[in-house]
């Protein structure tokens, strides 16, 4: 066969599985639809291996076609006596070499890749003044709901990931109880959370969230690893904001140091909150780790428990009975709140916002 | 067994199944007990599909969802696939060697034992009290936090049943090393009795890694003991290097010989050698050497570091390359020869383009930083079920057609039989194809609901609509096989007119003692060289007619696995352990010592009294053999009963 004509179908074949490949799925969601410096080289990777592969699968197929519908007895006639052939070295030979050469064709990006995606040096990088170069994000995966600390900020938040977009983001991840792992299709690859140590890798946001699906505005994150009943239920947003638009958020974030529920509030539900839930959910993002999700950030949501539609009567229905929503969870049976009560807490919720 | 002319009862069939020690019958309760397990897989299988049907949907609970995708993965592997696989190495292999039954006949009824009560085992837990929920991996954090006893069901069945396969495998290695006919050397062994002995030696280094792992989470759960509690100073992560180091090479196990079956299938159907032979040995021992080299591909994600991953991703590329040279060895032996379309050629024919759909995708996930984002997704699930229904599956249903008249004296229905392999394979393409697009579209694996709106929803309603049609090609396949009991009997030699190995030399019905002489090899395809001189006899014997040396039947491996079932149980229900602690039920500790102390003595006292009793089995003289011939040609004449059966 002759060279050029191999480029030519190589090429086209590219081109259409470009095309076909990325009209598949949601952009906020899809692994073919990369909004980030890692995804897109991901699919770099894969649109490489799934034109080898098609080769192989087209040229084995062809053969084989061939092979049946010219040798079939029906043909041939009912006694034809085929040569016993043994076998031919030369074609052995022919395909063991040509698949190892295919094979280092993929050899060659995945080992470049693979050292490139775990270098994760940068992160403890400094400036003059001491301060660290890159931005950092703990990632803590709990039963089923995840935390996000910025430990050089000095702020957290939970179920909603808040990221800048631009440059690469570090993470360390862990999980508290049993195994998961995070995974934002759209923007990378995944990586466990073991219960046994702290996981490193980054990933690049490369394009702003908003306006993402219809207006939702974020990019959707998985658990990737099945952790109990409600592991399908699992869900975090991811917000990619401008630079500018992340340091405000961080400001905001920070200014709501010392915040809190009071008991003595006029607000119904901020007193029923601050008896009842308080215990386990903060309400300032400069509070440190606690048992339940921070809820500081709780107006801004996009949703509720991760995939719940995110709404005073859902946040209502949630309070009063978490287990029918999301099986298997550490929040049922904590606290005993009544439902006028529960409506009065969504409502106090729903107005607390650092971004409005 | 001397006497020939007797008639049995049905209590006397059943005790003679419950103390068999014949290979031919062993092969028929793999079988049997094989496809019982498919089929209740099968249907776990069609519940998920069917709850994941529709977004949202609620035809069953997340607690179910998560231990019906336990119980399919496991059952489908352990008690469904491997069994049947046993079924034929059982059913074939001593006769494609030529010898009358395989190196340890009392291990082999043993094995089968062990493994039909440990899958029952298993099983019951659906009845007492929750099946295990954390996947056929069973990773350990997720594991020891389950509460309940699903995973002592879990531990303490695939001990069990595990136990089995070992002592099942290393009887197929001995086998085939030293009871091969006079002649029959290594070069001259079929390529199925080479995939059973690569595979075999697999089952020998990879299953006590998963009984070493078995055994720590059994003390952890049992005891208290902290081997895989990070609490307390434990490692998750070992638990999944000991899982896969077992796990990887298990797909091995399967594949090989199913590889082998297709070898012997296509060969027969193309009635031409098989190409490039002994490039096919060399490729089935290298595939067997490399599955064991690569089992961290499954852990790209767990954060061994990018040095591990390189490593592990070129070693798991470098399996494509054996792999492929046998794809093309079958379509070499397709060429040139004159190929008809039965429905055992029909399954080779659909094998070929679907494993090599389904090994394509596993270079593809074999890319580390590509698996990054295709591991844990449907990707994941498109790949293997392509492998392994592509690759397995149909080996399992185009043998079963092929090998039936051998093994049943009956033929399946060639009509009904192409009706089945089209509505499966249909099936399985429409299931399994359109899952790869949703793991690339960001879904997960082991979900059992997802959120509308995600561009999901199409995708999975096509996906059930293939699983159901895969369902009804399996009742269609059990109802071939139901008609074929009243059907003719085949009584001949040779079904398919172009049988190549020693197999198809052996007129059936068959004789409890396989060859009335050992038959002697003269060459690669033994039966073909006869048949190509002229032989009508189909062999030349390396031996005079003379006493046949065959053994006993014995009903003590029966005894032994019913002793290690009971054990189980006070180790299930023991006092002493976390789950109890956590308030699961539980024997109180006089009832559990008694039941553990009696179960493993009972088995034990079988092997006492087996080691004390001096077994030689019995001859079956020369006047014997002579009329059990005569019997079994007058019913091969007219149809009539009066055989040794």
């Amino acid at each position: 066969m002759m060279k050029g004509l191999k480029k030519w179908r190589l090429f086209s074949l590219l081109t259409v599985m470009t095309v076909f490949l990325s009209a598949c799925g949601e952009d906020y969601l899809s692994t073919l639809r990369p909004a980030g410096a890692v995804g897109k080289e991901q699919l770099n990777i894969l649109l490489l291996s799934i034109v080898i592969m098609a080769l192989v699968v087209v040229v084995v197929s062809t053969i084989y076609l061939v092979a049946f519908f010219k040798f079939r007895r029906a043909k041939l006639g009912e006694n034809h006596m085929p040569k016993q052939v043994e076998g031919s070295h030369t074609l052995e030979v022919i395909w063991t070499v040509i698949p190892i050469i295919l094979l280092l064709i993929l050899a060659v990006p995945t080992l470049n890749s693979t050292y490139k995606f775990a270098d994760v040096a940068a992160m403890d990088e400094v400036d003059e003044a001491g301060n660290k170069t890159a931005l950092t994000v703990n990632v803590t995966a709990k039963l089923y709901w995840w935390e996000f600390e910025y430990p050089d900020l000095g702020i957290i938040t939970a179920q909603e990931l808040v990221v800048p977009t631009g440059e690469k983001v570090y993470f360390n991840l862990i999980a508290s109880d049993v195994k998961h792992s995070f995974w934002i299709p759209s923007v990378g690859g995944k990586m466990d959370t073991n219960v046994d140590g702290i996981n490193k890798f980054y990933l690049q946001f490369d394009k702003e969230s908003v306006g993402l699906n219809d207006g939702e505005g974020v990019f959707y994150g998985k658990c990737a690893e099945l952790c109990g009943p409600s592991h399908a239920l699992m869900d975090f947003k991811v917000k990619a904001l401008e630079p500018a638009a992340f340091d405000a958020w961080v400001a905001a974030m920070k200014a709501t140091e010392g915040q809190t529920a009071s008991a003595d509030s006029a607000d119904v539900g901020e007193a029923a909150f601050a008896n009842s839930c308080i215990g386990c959910h903060a309400v300032s993002a400069v509070a440190g780790s606690g048992v339940g999700p921070n809820l500081t950030t709780f107006g801004d949501r996009n949703r509720l428990a991760g995939f719940m539609e995110h709404s005073v009567e859902e946040t209502t229905n949630w309070i009063m009975d978490p287990e029918k929503y999301k099986p298997g969870n550490t929040m049922t049976g904590k606290y005993n709140v009544s439902p006028e009560e529960a409506k009065a807490i969504s409502e106090y919720l729903m107005k607390l916002t650092v971004e409005k | 067994m001397s006497s020939v002319t007797q008639k049995k009862g049905f209590g006397a069939h059943v005790w003679d199944y419950l103390t068999t020690v014949d290979h031919k019958k062993i092969a028929i309760m793999y079988l049997a007990a094989g496809t019982l397990f498919f089929a209740i897989a099968g249907f776990e299988a069609l519940l998920m599909r069917i709850q994941l049907m529709f977004p949202e949907s609620d035809f069953i609970s997340a607690g179910l969802f998560n231990e019906l995708l336990t119980m399919h993965g496991t059952t489908m592997l352990f008690l469904a696939a491997t069994p049947i696989i046993f079924a034929f190495m059982n059913a074939i292999v001593p006769l494609q060697i030529g010898a009358r039954d395989v190196a340890f006949p009392f291990l082999n009824s043993l094995g089968f034992w062990l493994f039909f009560l440990g899958a029952v085992f298993l099983h019951l837990s659906f009845f007492l009290g929750g099946a295990p929920d954390a996947g056929w991996t069973s990773y350990a954090s997720l594991s020891l936090y389950s509460p309940g006893h699903g995973i002592d069901f879990y531990i303490l069945g695939l001990q069990i049943s595990g136990a089995g396969t070992l002592i099942s495998g290393i009887n197929f290695i001995v086998t085939i090393i030293t009871m091969r006919a006079p002649g029959m050397t290594f070069m001259r062994m079929p390529l199925f009795t080479w995939t059973s002995l690569v595979s075999s030696s697999l089952i020998l280094f990879a299953f006590p890694p998963l009984t070493g792992g078995l055994f720590l989470m059994l003390v952890d759960r049992m005891f208290g003991a902290n081997f895989f509690d990070h609490t307390m100073g434990g490692n998750t992560i070992i638990w999944e290097h000991l899982f896969w180091i077992f796990g990887h090479p298990e797909v091995y196990i399967l594949v090989l010989p199913a590889f082998g079956l297709f070898s012997e299938i296509i060969p027969v159907f193309a009635r031409k050698r098989l190409f490039g032979y002994s490039s096919m040995v060399f490729a089935t021992i290298l595939i067997g050497f490399l599955g064991f080299m690569v089992w961290a591909h499954h852990m790209f994600t767990v954060g061994l570091g990018a040095t591990a991953n390189a490593i592990f991703a070129v070693a798991t590329m470098a399996i494509a390359v054996p792999t492929g040279m046998k794809v093309f060895n079958w379509i070499l032996t397709i060429w040139g020869g004159s190929i008809k379309v039965t429905v055992p050629m029909l399954y080779a024919l659909g094998f070929i383009p679907s494993f090599v759909a389904g090994g394509v995708t596993g270079v593809m996930q074999a890319t580390a930083p590509l698996d990054y984002q295709l591991h844990d997704s449907y990707f994941i699930v498109a790949h293997f079920h392509y492998v392994i229904v592509g690759g397995i599956v149909t080996a399992l249903f185009g043998s079963a057609h092929f090998y039936w008249p051998i093994m049943f004296n009956r033929a399946l229905n060639p009509k009904l039989g192409a009706l089945t392999f089209w509505v499966f394979f249909i099936g399985f393409h429409l299931t399994f194809f359109i899952q790869h697009f949703l793991g690339l579209m960001g879904m997960p694996r082991r979900v059992f609901t997802y959120m509308g709106g995600q561009g999901w929803d199409l995708f999975n309603f096509i996906s059930t609509i293939g699983a159901i049609m895969m369902g009804i090609g399996v009742v269609l396949l059990v109802i071939d096989v139901l008609l074929s009991i009243k059907s003719e009997p085949v009584n001949k030699r040779d079904y398919w007119g172009d049988g190549r190995s020693l197999e198809w030399a052996i007129e059936t019905p068959l004789p409890f003692y396989n060859f009335k002489q050992t038959p002697l090899v003269r060459g690669y395809d033994p039966y073909w060289i006869e048949k190509e001189e002229g032989n009508k006899e189909g062999m030349v014997y390396a031996e005079p007619l003379g006493e046949i040396h065959m053994p006993n039947n014995s009903i003590l491996p029966l005894i032994m696995s019913i002793g290690t079932f009971i054990a189980a149980f006070g180790a299930l229900y023991s006092p002493w352990g976390d789950q109890a602690q956590a308030g699961a039920t539980h024997a109180s500790p006089a009832v559990s010592l008694a039941l553990i102390i009696g179960g493993l003595g009972l088995t034990i006292g079988c092997m006492i009294a087996r080691s004390f009793k001096d077994d030689l089995g019995f001859h079956v003289t020369v006047a014997e053999i002579e009329a059990i011939e005569s019997d079994l040609a007058h019913y091969r004449a007219t149809g009539k009963k009066g055989g040794n059966k």
